[in-house]
C-alpha cells in the first residue's frame, strides 16, 4: 500500500471568463507520501485543489481516488469519498468545545451524547497526540492546536487524501515543528498529504515530491531530495534573477550624492526605541534589518509618526518640520506601507479603486470627493502600471490574492506620489513572482527619483535591493553596511558584535 | 502530553458568563433584603416577581436563542401583545374554548417565527429590520383587533386565572401565628416548564449546539456541515412560538387583554438577555442566564419602588445599574483572555472540600464563583491573577 496510488488527476483543464486557470494539468498522489503543490499566485494551485474538493467543477478530465473515478460536487461529497481539506484560515467554530468542533455536522442523531462524544474525542486527539482537552472552548487553544484538530476531524471522517493549504502560514516556528511531526505521523499511517505552501524551506522538510505549477500549466513533478532549491524557484517563475542586479547597479552611486530628503535626529517614539539617527537621499533605497524584536518596525513606526513621536528632530527637504501624526507625514511627501496588511492596510470589503484612491482621498479631504471618473482613472492607471490581477476595479478587494491586495496597497501609495515611501515587509506571505516584482518595481522607482526604505525579514531580498543596510540590535541601531559589506555574513557578524560597537 | 489531559479545562465563555450573571443576581437581592427586609426577606416575594413577570422572563428566552445564533429578535413585545388581546377578543366570543386560546395563541407566534425565520435565514435580511417590520406588523393587527380594555370573562379561563399552586413546606408566619404557605401561579408553572425544556433543547439537541456553532462563526459552521439557514430559521420560529406561549402567560397573569400589553418587552427581553450573558455577538450565552437577567431587573426596579424612590429616577438607576453589569462583564472576559487562560486562587479550605473537586467543571466553577465573590467584594472587581 505504500507505494499505491491515493489520487490520480489526468489532463484536467478548467477555465473562467477570460481565463484558462488549469490547461490539460496531470497531478499524482501517492499514500503515505507529502505532495507539496508550488506555484506563484495564478499558477492554478488554488483551482487545482477546488476541482478536486468540488468546489468548481472541472472542463475536462478525469479524477480517480483509490481507483475509482470520482465527480464531486461539493468539499462535504469530496469529504465523504476520504478527501480531507484543511484550509489557510482555520474554518472551526472558536465559541463551543474541541469535542464539538471534531463532531459538529456529522451526527444524524438529533441529540448529543456528550460523554460518548467527549470520549471518543479523548481517544481521537490521544491518538495523535495532540495536546488539547475534549470538553476545552476552542479558542482557549492555540493556532497550532486548532489547525490540529481541524487535520484530526478530517482524519476521524476517514480521509486517505488530506489536503493542507497553506498550513503554516499563521503559526511560529514551534508550532510549524509541532504540524511537521504530526503531518509524518499520518504519512507513516499511509495518508497522502498535498501541500501548499510559499514557505520554501519548509517545503524541504516535508515534502518527499513536489508538483510546480505554473501559469495553469503542469511544468513537472520532482523527487524533493534531487531538486535543488535554486532549480525550483526559477522553475516556478520561469525566469531568474539576474536581471534585478543589473537594475541595483544604476542606483549605487546616486547613493552618495542625492540631496537629503529625510533627515532625522536622535528621533525616539513611546513604542520604546532608543533616540537614532537616520537620513535618506534622494533616489536611494536603504533597509532596516535585525533580528525579532529589535526595533526596526518601531524606527520607522516613528518616522511616521504611526506611534506617538517623544523626541527628536525632523528635516524634510532640509526643512525643519514638527511631525507628530501620520497624516502630516503624508502631506509632508512621505508614504507608508503598514507590516499588517490585514489589519492596518486594506478594507476588505471595499472596491478595489477605493482602497487604491483611498489615502490620496485623505490627504485632500473627505469633503473634497473626487468623481467617478476620476476615481476610476487613477483606479485603471494602477492596475495597469503594477499589473494587478483583478477581474475589475470594482472587485472588492478581499476577493483578490495576498499578492495582488498588496499591489493594490502600495499602488495607493504611489497615487500620492510620496518622495519617501516606507514598506514595511510589503513582501511577506505573497508568492515569491510578486516578490520579485515589489523588489523590481523598488528598484524602478528609485531611478526616477523616489527614496525608499524597504524592510523585509528575509535578507537575502534586502541585500538584493537596498544600497545601505542599517543594521538593529535591542533597539538601537548598531551598524550601517553598504557596499561590499552587503552580505549575509557581515549583517550577522554585526548584528553579533552590536552591543560592543555601541559601547 | 497524556498528563495534559487530565488537567482542569479553562471554564468556557459561555458558563463564565453564567456565574457572572447568578452572582449579580445573588448580590442584587441581598441588597434587596438589606434595603427593605419586610418584603423581600418574605418566601413569597420572589415567586411573584415569577407570577407577575411570567411573559417577560418566557420572552427573554426566546431572545437569548435568536441572540446565541447570532441575530435579534425586536418583535417579541409586539406578537406577546397581538396574543393577549387576541385571545381575549376569541374568549369573549360566543363557543370559545381554553383550548382553542392556547392554539390560537401558538399559532400567532408561530406564523410570525416562521415568516421572519424564512426571510431572514432563507433570503438573508438582515434580522433586526425584519424584526422591526414584525414589530409594527404585530402592533398594527392588535390595534384591528381591539382597541378598548377587555376583562376575560370565560369560566374556564378565570379558573384557570385564579388557579394558585401553594408550596406547603415554604411559608412565612403572620402576626397571628399562622403559617401562610407560598403561592404560584399557572403562568410561574408555564416559567418553569419552558426553561426546563428550552435548556435541554440547548444544551443536548443537536439543533442547540448546531445554533452555538452557527452564531459562533456561521461560515465555519457551514463548512462543518451544519445547516445554517435551517438552524437559523428555526431559531426564530422557536422564539415566535415563546412568544406565542408569553402572551398565553401575560394574560393568565393580567386576566385581561389591554392595547399597551407587552409594549417594550422586547427592550426588556434583551436588556435580559445581556445581564443573564447572553453576548450580541452570539455564539455565546446560556439559556437560564436569561431567567436570571429577568429576575435581576425586577428585582432592581422592585427594590428601588419599594423604596419609594420618584419613578423617573427609578429608570436612571436602573440605567447605570444595567451598563454597570455590562462593564463588568466585559472587564471579566477581558482579564480571562488577556491572562490566557482563567486561574484563580482559592482559598486552601475550599480546596480541601472533595464536594467540588469531582469534576473539573465543577473546581472551576467554584473557582469563577470565589473570584466572583471576590470582584463583588472588592467592589469594582478584583484581579483575577
Amino acid at each position: 500500500m505504500q507505494d499505491g496510488i491515493a489520487l490520480e488527476m489526468k489532463g484536467i483543464s478548467k477555465s473562467f471568463p477570460g481565463v484558462l486557470a488549469l490547461n490539460n494539468v496531470d497531478f499524482t498522489l501517492r499514500a503515505g507520501e507529502v505532495h507539496a503543490l508550488m506555484g506563484e499566485n495564478g499558477a492554478g494551485k488554488s483551482t487545482l485543489i477546488k476541482v478536486l474538493t468540488g468546489v468548481y467543477e472541472k472542463d475536462a478530465g478525469q479524477v480517480s481516488v483509490g481507483g475509482k473515478t470520482v465527480n464531486f460536487k461539493s468539499p462535504q461529497e469530496a469529504q465523504a469519498g476520504g478527501v480531507g481539506t484543511v484550509y489557510q484560515e482555520i474554518t472551526l467554530c472558536p465559541n463551543i468545545t474541541v469535542a464539538e468542533n471534531l463532531f459538529i455536522g456529522r451526527a444524524r442523531d438529533p441529540f448529543v451524547k456528550w460523554g460518548d462524544m467527549n470520549k471518543r474525542a479523548h481517544d481521537i486527539l490521544d491518538s495523535l497526540g495532540i495536546p488539547a482537552v475534549p470538553r476545552q472552548q476552542l479558542s482557549s487553544c492555540s493556532l497550532a492546536v486548532q489547525q490540529m484538530i481541524a487535520i484530526a476531524r478530517a482524519m476521524d471522517m476517514e480521509s486517505s487524501i488530506l489536503i493542507l493549504d497553506e498550513p503554516t502560514s499563521s503559526l511560529d516556528e514551534g508550532e510549524v515543528r509541532k504540524l511537521f511531526a504530526l503531518m509524518n505521523d499520518l504519512k507513516g499511517r499511509g495518508v497522502g498529504i498535498i501541500f501548499v505552501t510559499h514557505f520554501i524551506d519548509q517545503v524541504y522538510e516535508v515534502s518527499d515530491r513536489i508538483t510546480v505549477l505554473r501559469g495553469g500549466e503542469l511544468v513537472g513533478e520532482y523527487v524533493a531530495s534531487e531538486m535543488p532549491q535554486l532549480e525550483l524557484v526559477s522553475k516556478m517563475m520561469g525566469k531568474d534573477l539576474d536581471d534585478i542586479d543589473k537594475i541595483k547597479d544604476m542606483q549605487v552611486a546616486r547613493e552618495e550624492t542625492g540631496e537629503y530628503i529625510y533627515e532625522a535626529r536622535g528621533l525616539s517614539s513611546d513604542a520604546g526605541v532608543r533616540p537614532f539617527d537616520f537620513h535618506i537621499r534622494k533616489g536611494e533605497v536603504n533597509g532596516f534589518t535585525g533580528l525579532l524584536g529589535s526595533g526596526r518596525s518601531e524606527s520607522i513606526r516613528a518616522i511616521f509618526a504611526a506611534d506617538r513621536v517623544t523626541g527628536g528632530t525632523v528635516k524634510i527637504k532640509g526643512k525643519k518640520l514638527r511631525i507628530d501624526k501620520p497624516i502630516k507625514a503624508m502631506k509632508s511627501g512621505i508614504g507608508y506601507l503598514p507590516e499588517d496588511r490585514k489589519a492596518d492596510g486594506i478594507i476588505a470589503d471595499l472596491s478595489v479603486r477605493d482602497n487604491i484612491i483611498l489615502a490620496l482621498q485623505v490627504m485632500k479631504g473627505f469633503f473634497r470627493p473626487f468623481s467617478n471618473a476620476e476615481a476610476q482613472a487613477f483606479a485603471e492607471e494602477y492596475i495597469g502600471a503594477l499589473n494587478i490581477k483583478t477581474a475589475s476595479s470594482n472587485t472588492p478587494i478581499k476577493s483578490l490574492s495576498g499578492g495582488n491586495q498588496q499591489k493594490v496597497i502600495l499602488a495607493r501609495w504611489l497615487l500620492t506620489h510620496p518622495d519617501y515611501l516606507i514598506l514595511d515587509e510589503p513582501t511577506r506571505g505573497i508568492d515569491i513572482g510578486t516578490k520579485v516584482e515589489i523588489q523590481k518595481l523598488v528598484l524602478k522607482l528609485a531611478s526616477e527619483g523616489m527614496s525608499v526604505t524597504f524592510i523585509s525579514s528575509e535578507v537575502e531580498e534586502m541585500l538584493r535591493t537596498c544600497s545601505r543596510l542599517i543594521v538593529m540590535k535591542d533597539r538601537r541601531i548598531v551598524g550601517e553596511l553598504r557596499g561590499d559589506e552587503l552580505t549575509q555574513n557581515h549583517v550577522m557578524q554585526t548584528i553579533a558584535k552590536g552591543v560592543s560597537a555601541d559601547a | 502530553m497524556h498528563s495534559l489531559k487530565q488537567n482542569r479545562v479553562p471554564i468556557s465563555n459561555s458558563n463564565l458568563l453564567f456565574i457572572i450573571a447568578a452572582g449579580i443576581l445573588l448580590v442584587m437581592y441581598m441588597v434587596a433584603i438589606g434595603l427593605y427586609p419586610a418584603s423581600f426577606s418574605q418566601p413569597q416575594t420572589f415567586f411573584d416577581l415569577f407570577n407577575n413577570n411570567a411573559a417577560l422572563i418566557i420572552l427573554a428566552c426566546g431572545m437569548s436563542i435568536v441572540m446565541i445564533g447570532g441575530g435579534i429578535d425586536i418583535s417579541v413585545g409586539g406578537v406577546c401583545g397581538l396574543v393577549t388581546m387576541s385571545c381575549a377578543v376569541y374568549l369573549q366570543s360566543a363557543g370559545a374554548s381554553v383550548a382553542g386560546s392556547i392554539a390560537l395563541a401558538l399559532a400567532i407566534g408561530i406564523a410570525f417565527g416562521v415568516l421572519q425565520g424564512f426571510l431572514i435565514a432563507y433570503l438573508q435580511i438582515q434580522p433586526f429590520i425584519i424584526t422591526l417590520a414584525g414589530m409594527f406588523l404585530a402592533n398594527g393587527v392588535m390595534t384591528m383587533v381591539n382597541t378598548t380594555p377587555i376583562n376575560v370573562q370565560h369560566p374556564g379561563f378565570v379558573a384557570l386565572f385564579e388557579t394558585r399552586f401553594r408550596i406547603e413546606w415554604l411559608g412565612t408566619i403572620n402576626r397571628h401565628g399562622m403559617f401562610i404557605p407560598c403561592k404560584i401561579s399557572i403562568s410561574t408553572v408555564i416559567v418553569i416548564c419552558v426553561i426546563i425544556a428550552v435548556a435541554v433543547l440547548m444544551k443536548w439537541s443537536k439543533f442547540g449546539r448546531n445554533l452555538y456553532a452557527v452564531g459562533g462563526n456561521s461560515q465555519s459552521a457551514m463548512m462543518l456541515g451544519v445547516g445554517v439557514r435551517r438552524t437559523k430559521f428555526f431559531s426564530y420560529v422557536l422564539c415566535g412560538l415563546l412568544s406565542g406561549i408569553a402572551g398565553l402567560a401575560f394574560i393568565l397573569t393580567t386576566g385581561a387583554g389591554n392595547i399597551g400589553n407587552a409594549s417594550g418587552f422586547e427592550m426588556k427581553a434583551i436588556a435580559a438577555s445581556i445581564i443573564g450573558g447572553t453576548l450580541l455577538t452570539g455564539g455565546v450565552g446560556n439559556i437560564l442566564g436569561s431567567p436570571i437577567g429577568a429576575l435581576t431587573l425586577l428585582t432592581i426596579n422592585e427594590t428601588i419602588r419599594a423604596v419609594g424612590i420618584d419613578s423617573n429616577i427609578q429608570t436612571i438607576i436602573s440605567g447605570f445599574l444595567l451598563c454597570f453589569f455590562i462593564v463588568l462583564q466585559s472587564v471579566i472576559i477581558w482579564l480571562r483572555d488577556k491572562g490566557g487562560g482563567f486561574r484563580i486562587i482559592r482559598p486552601p479550605w475550599l480546596k480541601s472540600m472533595s464536594l467540588f473537586t469531582g469534576g473539573a467543571d465543577g473546581a472551576n466553577q467554584m473557582d469563577a464563583a470565589n473570584q466572583m465573590e471576590n470582584n463583588n467584594n472588592n467592589g469594582k472587581g478584583g484581579n483575577p491573577s
